[in-house]
């Protein structure tokens, strides 16, 4: 069942209310990779996540993941082949262990309605490989958010999908979460091969985990790559209107997007920062 | 094992519950303007005489506390569904306009006087096809865009308010002997005595949990939204579809029969909620069998309270329920702060 590529889409439409507001020819996430898919507001990420994870139904075209059109399967069989991870958890009181439990909900035959001793084993390891430090009869509204984000990977892998779509997974978090749950995203797909989709609006996080980057601009894919292929100025004005000055990171090398600002626009050194980086590709 | 314990602490509230309702069902067959003690209850019962003590226990108390079982299990399961279906803890079986729906049956009925003329079933027929109408209206209404739920619960709650409105527009143009009998019914009663009705309510309300029984995972779920439970496999449109059915259907039959019983529905789930917990595998049989001992007391408190006179159980459930729920709320914004 391990096919080439996780995430196939073709000559996709779709919208809301008869209006198309993604229109996509053709995106691939080739299975083991960590794709990041960026664009401005409004360029149809949501739209896109929404659409991979079956909750618009296209007006045209096909979504596959591994290898099986999404249309034509059930929510239970979507469901074990595709874990979504939102932007936040809405889980009130639920206990954490409760909750990565209900990962397991895709593989349960519906007139069974208690949980096994080894769906609990495979909650526990999970929650444990996703760092998670309370103890599991913990509500989830007394985690913070960032405790929450790492709970919701845990259920993601709880479903045991092969691929992970990850929808602006660090939206709500501080800098330290943030990398907290990246490293745990980047650590998940090196060690366990598991494909992921990640949708996010920083560039910098983008660009520093992400093997691959597909730019959406307006609806459609504008310009797919590595980090360093996509993350140029040119690009980044071209799609966002803004103009940006592009500096390796000093530590991972990896392109940093900083703005360039009305008051840095005017300050003598900026044409010069920006030549010297981009000059020598 | 953690889990295990847990459903320890199930099988214990749920066998708490049981036998706190056996004993409500035994005070309630005990009191009333006949006195009985227990242990006559339990011998008229298994071994009748031809007596009338025999015959007020079981022509008019036991069928009065079954009904009170039957039709407080099922508000109170209806409540809980639409509370999960909705993710609003305010939604109650009436909030949707089905009792609405029956009062205006009943009270069409009543006005043209077709009661007399078509036998005892016409009311409760009449209250259930009110209900019936009332649903599918608001089902098509609500779902017409897409399967929002929120498309539901505001047409459920204009319906009420057309329905209540058009209610009082045939009190209005009522003969006041008419008048009575609507006011009569609206404020509920317990006191049907047709067999074949109450069987039929009870049949209905253990169908209906079982039934729920098996979308407890889905309910717990979708507690997490409707996008977060559709990733995980939950069919969600189907899902409210079939349990709204469910529940509306449940509610009208109990309102067609008992009348309006307002406030099991909204305060018992909330009541159990912090003595169980949320998830819906013990939340749905604690909640049923929570509102069928609620109704059982209540209605015991409707026959004692002005005696030799009876009080409308609706009235007792309401201030009961309400200072009910005052305290659990108030009590819970103590803790939380």
């Amino acid at each position: 069942m391990n096919h080439e590529n996780a995430i196939e889409i073709n000559d996709l439409r779709c919208g809301y209310h008869g209006r198309v507001i993604l229109d996509v020819p053709r995106l691939i996430i080739p299975a083991g990779e960590l794709v990041a898919v960026i664009g401005p507001n409004g360029s149809g990420k949501t739209t896109l996540a929404r659409a991979v994870s079956g909750i618009i139904s296209p007006y045209r075209g096909t979504i596959r993941v591994n290898g099986q059109e999404i249309a034509r399967l059930s929510h239970r069989a979507r469901a074990r082949a595709l874990a979504v991870v939102n932007q936040s958890v809405e889980a009130d009181t639920i206990a954490v262990e409760d909750y990565v439990l209900m990962g397991r909900l895709p593989h349960r035959p519906p007139t069974r309605l208690f949980e096994t001793i080894e769906e609990i084993a495979i909650a526990r390891e999970n929650m444990h490989l996703a760092g998670i430090q309370v103890p599991g009869n913990t509500p989830m509204d007394r985690l913070s958010g960032g405790e929450r984000q790492l709970a919701a990977i845990a259920r993601a892998l709880t479903q045991q999908a092969g691929t992970l779509l990850l929808d602006e997974p660090t939206a709500h978090l501080d800098i330290a979460h943030q990398v907290q749950v990246l490293d745990l995203v980047r650590r998940l797909n090196r060690e366990r091969g598991i494909t992921v989709m990640l949708v996010i609006h920083d560039l910098n996080l983008a660009g520093e985990y992400s093997d691959r980057v597909i730019l959406l601009d307006n609806g459609t894919p504008r310009f797919s790559g590595t980090p360093t292929e996509v993350l140029t100025p040119d690009n980044i004005e071209r799609v966002y209107g803004a103009r940006v000055v592009i500096l390796p990171d000093p530590l991972s090398r990896k392109p940093r997007i900083f703005p360039v600002t009305g008051e840095s626009s005017r300050g003598p050194g900026k044409d010069e920062i920006s030549e010297r980086w981009n000059a020598p590709r | 094992m953690n889990i295990s314990r847990r459903y320890r602490a199930w099988a214990i509230a749920l066998a708490g519950l049981l036998a706190l309702l056996v004993a409500s069902v035994l005070a309630g067959l005990c009191i009333g303007e006949t006195l009985f003690t227990p242990a006559e209850v339990i011998r008229l019962l298994t071994n009748p005489v031809d007596d009338g003590r025999t015959e007020i226990l079981t022509r008019l108390r036991l069928p009065r506390v079954l009904l009170g079982c039957a039709v407080g299990g099922a508000l109170s399961l209806s409540g809980v569904i639409l509370q999960g279906i909705f993710r609003n803890p305010l939604v109650e079986p009436y909030t949707l306009g089905i009792s609405g729906g029956a009062s205006v049956g009943v009270s069409l009925t009543i006005v043209l006087s077709l009661q007399v003329a078509w036998g005892s079933f016409t009311l409760p027929a009449a209250g259930f096809a009110g209900a019936l109408v009332t649903v599918l209206f608001v089902h098509g209404l609500g779902t017409r865009r897409g399967t929002r739920v929120e498309g539901l619960l505001l047409t459920g709650v204009m319906i009420s308010f057309i329905s209540s409105s058009l209610v009082m527009l045939l009190m209005a143009t009522a003969k006041s002997r008419d008048l009575h009998g609507i006011i009569f019914w609206i404020m509920g009663a317990l006191n049907e005595t047709n067999g074949t009705l109450i069987r039929l309510v009870g049949i209905a309300s253990v169908a209906s949990l079982l039934l729920a029984y098996l979308y407890a995972p889905a309910l717990n779920a979708l507690r997490l939204g409707a996008e977060p439970a559709t990733q995980l496999g939950v069919n969600t449109g189907r899902l409210v579809k079939i349990l709204f059915l469910l529940a509306s259907l449940l509610t009208g039959i109990c309102v067609s029969v008992a009348g309006l019983i307002g406030f099991v529905g909204l305060v018992i789930p909330r009541l159990l909620i912090h003595a169980v917990g949320t998830d819906y595998r013990i939340l749905l049989p604690a909640s049923f069998l929570g509102g069928s001992i609620f109704l059982v007391l209540s209605d015991i408190l409707a026959r004692v309270a002005i005696a030799p006179l009876e009080l409308p159980i609706g009235v007792i459930t309401g201030i009961t329920g309400g200072a009910l729920f005052i305290a659990i709320t108030s009590g819970r914004k103590k803790r939380a702060g």
